[in-house]
């Protein structure tokens, strides 16, 4: 019979560095782990959406008179009908600008505009193909760079949450699609690109794909008249119970949010997706209404931002980037989600990971008539990593210096100013750069092959900042035995965090990590946090949870000395909660609660001494083999390389390396949502392909030896930094094989026909 | 909403009996009246095998497969390859080799490496991305699948020994 396991045994001290199996391992095998689209409560009801079939136009009518006499219906509610419930149904994190569904208009094609609750799901779909809806069709734009100009204007008013102060000024604002326009300036970027040897200005695109975790978006909520449960798939529960809370005009104790395990996220269940319209149902049906997805309808949900960056670089006659002008434009969709945290976040590192003294950075977010856009793995960063190390790469090529030499030149080295005016720390951004050239074995000669097929390579660095400032609360219950609790909102969506996260509670507590109980997240139980999101949860709650241990840890010799135990007493925990109590009693309840220290860009010109408490690094380096008769393009071999500071759990970081990589591998070379006239035409997997089996390349994966010395145990996260380089990594490697330069993504093989049929003087008609 | 009917048939081992709608999948009839969970249904067209379960001895998509068809067959599903004192093979080299994330394809993943190893106890690379070129992994935990499939047939051949 096969035996059990490789995994040294559970030991006691040095948690930290171990590769440990995950704590929920065995449900996930034996496929009993919990995930909302699964789940049902007693009584629940089920929802179909009927969703607008115009990208934008206002509603004329709404008929639900068919779809209400089929049998098993219970309600067909439209906005009428919720603002009975909820009489300002608008919400979103950054903007109050999304109705729970629409409401006298359509902003793009899928948006939510009646919904039918009925016994059964089927027979609510039934019902949804009878509801009828007449539109008066209007203009709508699609395009981020029409936007900016258009007198096409998806919202009549700007309507900002109030949660942010840099949105405050947008309120009220009209006849603009803007939702932020962010904007960074150090030194004199015109006056140094006028005095620089020679200039270089380029455009970058980056197209529509989404997350398509394979759990579909799911919430159930549970309306009662004093109180409201909500099970959710959300990487936010803390922000689901103050969004519901806000909508019902309660106070957040009545407001309970249960998130079991993730079929994964991404970014995509952030902040409030389907909560509010459970919510609303909930309150109509007076009955617990689950709303659940199915794949196509993700395609209606929440994408990542198209982009289109314009760069141009300043350079001396010594290879020096002393200039740096970006202009970001970026395709929000119809309601604004997280998208100007996008803007702004991504924005002030746009100019990459070079000291560049003269910089100027304009970032917009723009509305359109499609699909919002929200966070993807990298808050936009692998969008602009796209653009500047393709950027980068070309202005080497152009000046005949190797690329490595000229990133060596001006790559930005702890200690001096980033173009914030932060002085760079814990960045290990010239390791990464040596480890990826090493692992490429750079100084090597290299083949480009000679027949039909051409070989190639290329390479990127990369650097973010994580959002700031935020904040995470931790709580340790120790029983009576000396066992342990761990309280923390963080979703484990698949990154592992329960396991490190109990990992870092064993190591401080000197007892196995596989002996600390994780709780599943549950806002009557676990504390604030602000959200599983953009690489912070192992840092900020990491940090959270090593204080409440070392509080717990404070505590007990406390009792010790209490209780009158000599110095250096190494009685067992559980015979001091015997002695303090006479019997197995009591608990020893340790919290921790942290926010780093941050201060605010300054209006006008985005300059802060602190940034952010760290910084995210990456480099990836690609060989690829193009098919010069076909356009094919085979990237052979990948590697990935990262500071993460001390990996917690090696393992995990590995899988979170490689499989981040592989993802934007996907949104590299062939994903790309294709939009007619507003229309999705390709929602399905049959028809959006994303990488399988058969895509991945031989891979190498690695983390730098670094310390974050601000991180618990030296760590920091690493869910994201292996997106950011992949993409202009291939397209550097095209450039090396064939000399055609891409800057639209993806990569596909049409893409590359028609680039090498226009280098030879051949070009391809237009479709 | 046309009328059910009750089928019998084989499920991890038992005899059981299900009321079935004619336009029931597989995955809801496991879901709604037996409560299994490991085979869930993601993109409704069979291309993702997360709703992979065996029916009769061979790796199907539950969510394409109708529940009525299964009438007289024997279905096994993720639930039937444990005992509380033992794991599958499979699903301690999936443990091992740290071959998930999230875990919603995994269930999926496991079932169709059950069925290679059954039909090829010791597959070459080729063959292991062949029989899972219709797994997808969001994740993209390939590499770690690729290695947890070579444990698993390891672990298979010594249990057999």
């Amino acid at each position: 019979m096969a035996t059990i396991t490789e995994q040294p045994p559970a030991k006691v001290g040095a948690q930290v560095g171990r590769s440990m199996h995950r704590l929920e391992a065995r449900e996930k095998v034996t496929g009993r782990a919990e995930y909302t689209h699964v789940m049902r409560v007693p009584g629940m009801l089920h929802t179909k959406l009927f969703r607008s079939t115009v990208a934008h136009g206002k509603i004329k009518s709404v008929d639900t008179s068919e779809a209400k006499k089929v049998p098993g219906v219970l309600h067909v509610v439209t906005i009428d009908d919720i603002r009975k419930v909820i009489p300002d149904p608008y919400y979103g994190p950054a903007f109050h600008d999304q109705p729970i569904l629409a409401d006298g208009k359509v902003r793009f094609v899928g948006e939510p505009v009646a919904a039918v609750i009925a016994l059964d799901p089927h027979v609510a779909e039934q019902a949804v193909q009878l509801i009828e809806a007449e539109y008066e069709e209007m203009p709508a734009v699609f395009d981020e760079m029409e936007a900016q100009t258009s007198d096409v204007y998806v919202h009549d008013e700007l309507r900002p949450a109030g949660t942010f102060a840099d949105l405050k000024h947008l309120s009220g604002r009209k006849n603009t699609n803007t939702a932020l326009d962010y904007l960074l300036r150090a030194g004199d970027a015109d006056k140094a690109m006028a005095q620089a040897a020679h200039v270089f200005e380029h455009e970058f695109k980056t197209q529509k794909v989404l997350h398509l975790s394979f759990e579909p978006f799911a919430s159930i909520a549970d309306y009662k008249d004093t109180a409201v449960t909500i099970h959710t798939a959300s990487q936010s529960p803390s922000f689901v119970r103050t969004e519901i809370a806000r909508l019902l005009g309660w106070p957040e104790n009545k407001v309970r949010v249960k998130v079991p395990y993730l079929g994964s996220g991404y970014g995509s269940k952030l902040y409030i997706k389907l909560e509010a319209l459970a919510l609303a149902l909930s309150m109509i049906a007076r009955q617990p209404v689950k709303v659940a997805l199915t794949m196509e309808e993700m395609f209606y949900q929440i994408t990542k931002h198209p982009c289109t960056f314009r760069i141009k670089s300043g350079v001396d006659k010594d290879g020096k980037i002393i200039a740096r002008k970006c202009e970001v434009y970026w395709n929000g969709g119809a309601y604004a989600d997280i998208g100007p945290r996008v803007t702004q976040k991504s924005g002030f590192t746009a100019a990459g990971p070079y000291e560049i003294e003269n910089v100027a950075i304009d970032s917009f977010a723009n509305y359109t008539n499609v699909t919002p856009a929200g966070a993807l793995r990298g808050f936009g960063i692998p969008q602009l990593v796209w653009a500047y190390e393709s950027h980068t790469d070309m202005i080497a090529r152009e000046l005949k210096i190797d690329p490595v030499a000229f990133r060596r030149k001006n790559i930005l080295r702890n200690g001096r100013p980033h173009a914030t005016g932060t002085i760079i720390k814990d960045a290990e951004i010239e390791k990464v750069l040596d480890a990826v050239t090493e692992r490429m074995n750079w100084s090597a000669p290299f083949d480009n092959g000679s027949g039909p097929i051409k070989r190639g390579r290329g390479l990127g660095i990369a650097m973010k900042a994580v959002i700031s400032p935020t904040t995470s609360v931790a709580m340790i219950n120790m029983a009576a035995d000396g066992s342990c609790i761990l309280y923390c909102g963080t979703v484990d969506m698949g990154q592992g965090s329960d396991t490190t996260m109990a990992q870092m509670v064993g190591d401080v507590l000197n007892i196995p990590a596989e002996k600390v109980q994780v709780v599943q997240r549950d806002t009557d139980v676990t504390p604030y946090d602000m959200g599983t999101l953009g690489s912070r949860s192992l840092f900020h709650m990491g940090n959270a949870v090593k204080l409440a241990a070392e509080d717990v840890k404070a505590k007990i010799e406390q009792l010790r000395r209490d209780l009158g135990e000599p110095e250096g007493s190494n009685l067992p925990v559980a015979a001091l909660f015997v002695k303090k109590y006479g019997m197995q009693a009591g608990n020893i309840i340790g919290t921790g609660t942290y926010k780093p220290d941050y201060v605010p860009p300054a209006p006008g010109t985005g300059l802060t001494p602190n940034a952010t408490p760290f910084w995210m690094v990456s480099g990836a380096g690609a060989e690829v083999e193009v098919d010069t008769e076909t356009g094919h393009v085979k990237v052979v071999k990948l590697v990935n390389v990262v500071d993460c500071g001390t990996p917690i759990n090696p393992r995990i970081v590995e899988t979170q390396i490689s499989g981040g990589a592989l993802m934007q591998l996907g949104f590299t070379m062939f994903e790309k949502m294709h939009i007619d006239g507003g229309q999705v035409t390709n929602a399905s997997l049959a028809d959006y392909k994303i990488p399988g089996f058969h895509d991945v390349p031989e891979m190498e994966n690695f983390a730098v030896e670094a310390f974050q010395s601000n991180g618990p145990f030296g760590a920091k996260g690493v869910g994201e930094v292996s997106t950011f380089c992949v993409s202009p990594a291939i397209a550097n490697a095209i450039d090396d094989a064939v000399g055609v330069r891409i800057t639209e993504l993806p990569l596909n093989p049409e893409t590359v026909f028609r680039a090498l049929r226009a280098k030879a003087g051949q070009p391809l008609e237009d479709e | 909403m046309t009328a059910a009917r009750t089928i019998q048939f084989t499920l991890n081992g038992a005899p059981v009996t299900a009321d079935v709608k004619p336009h029931h999948n597989l995955v809801e009839m496991l879901q709604g009246q037996f409560n299994l969970t490991g085979a869930r249904e993601t993109c409704g067209q069979g291309l993702c095998g997360c709703c992979t379960v065996v029916v009769d001895g061979r790796a199907v998509s539950g969510c394409l497969t109708l529940a009525t068809f299964v009438e007289g067959t024997e279905v096994r599903t993720v639930e039937g390859l444990d005992t509380p004192e033992r794991l599958d093979p499979v699903q301690e080299a999936f443990i091992e080799t740290a071959a998930f994330q999230c875990g919603y394809c995994t269930p999926g993943f496991i079932m169709m490496v059950g069925q290679l190893l059954d039909e090829y106890p010791d597959p070459d690379e080729d063959r292991i991305k062949h029989y899972l070129a219709g797994n997808l992994c969001r994740c993209a935990t390939y590499p770690q699948v690729l290695e947890a499939v070579r444990l698993a047939a390891r672990k298979r051949k010594e249990a057999a020994a």
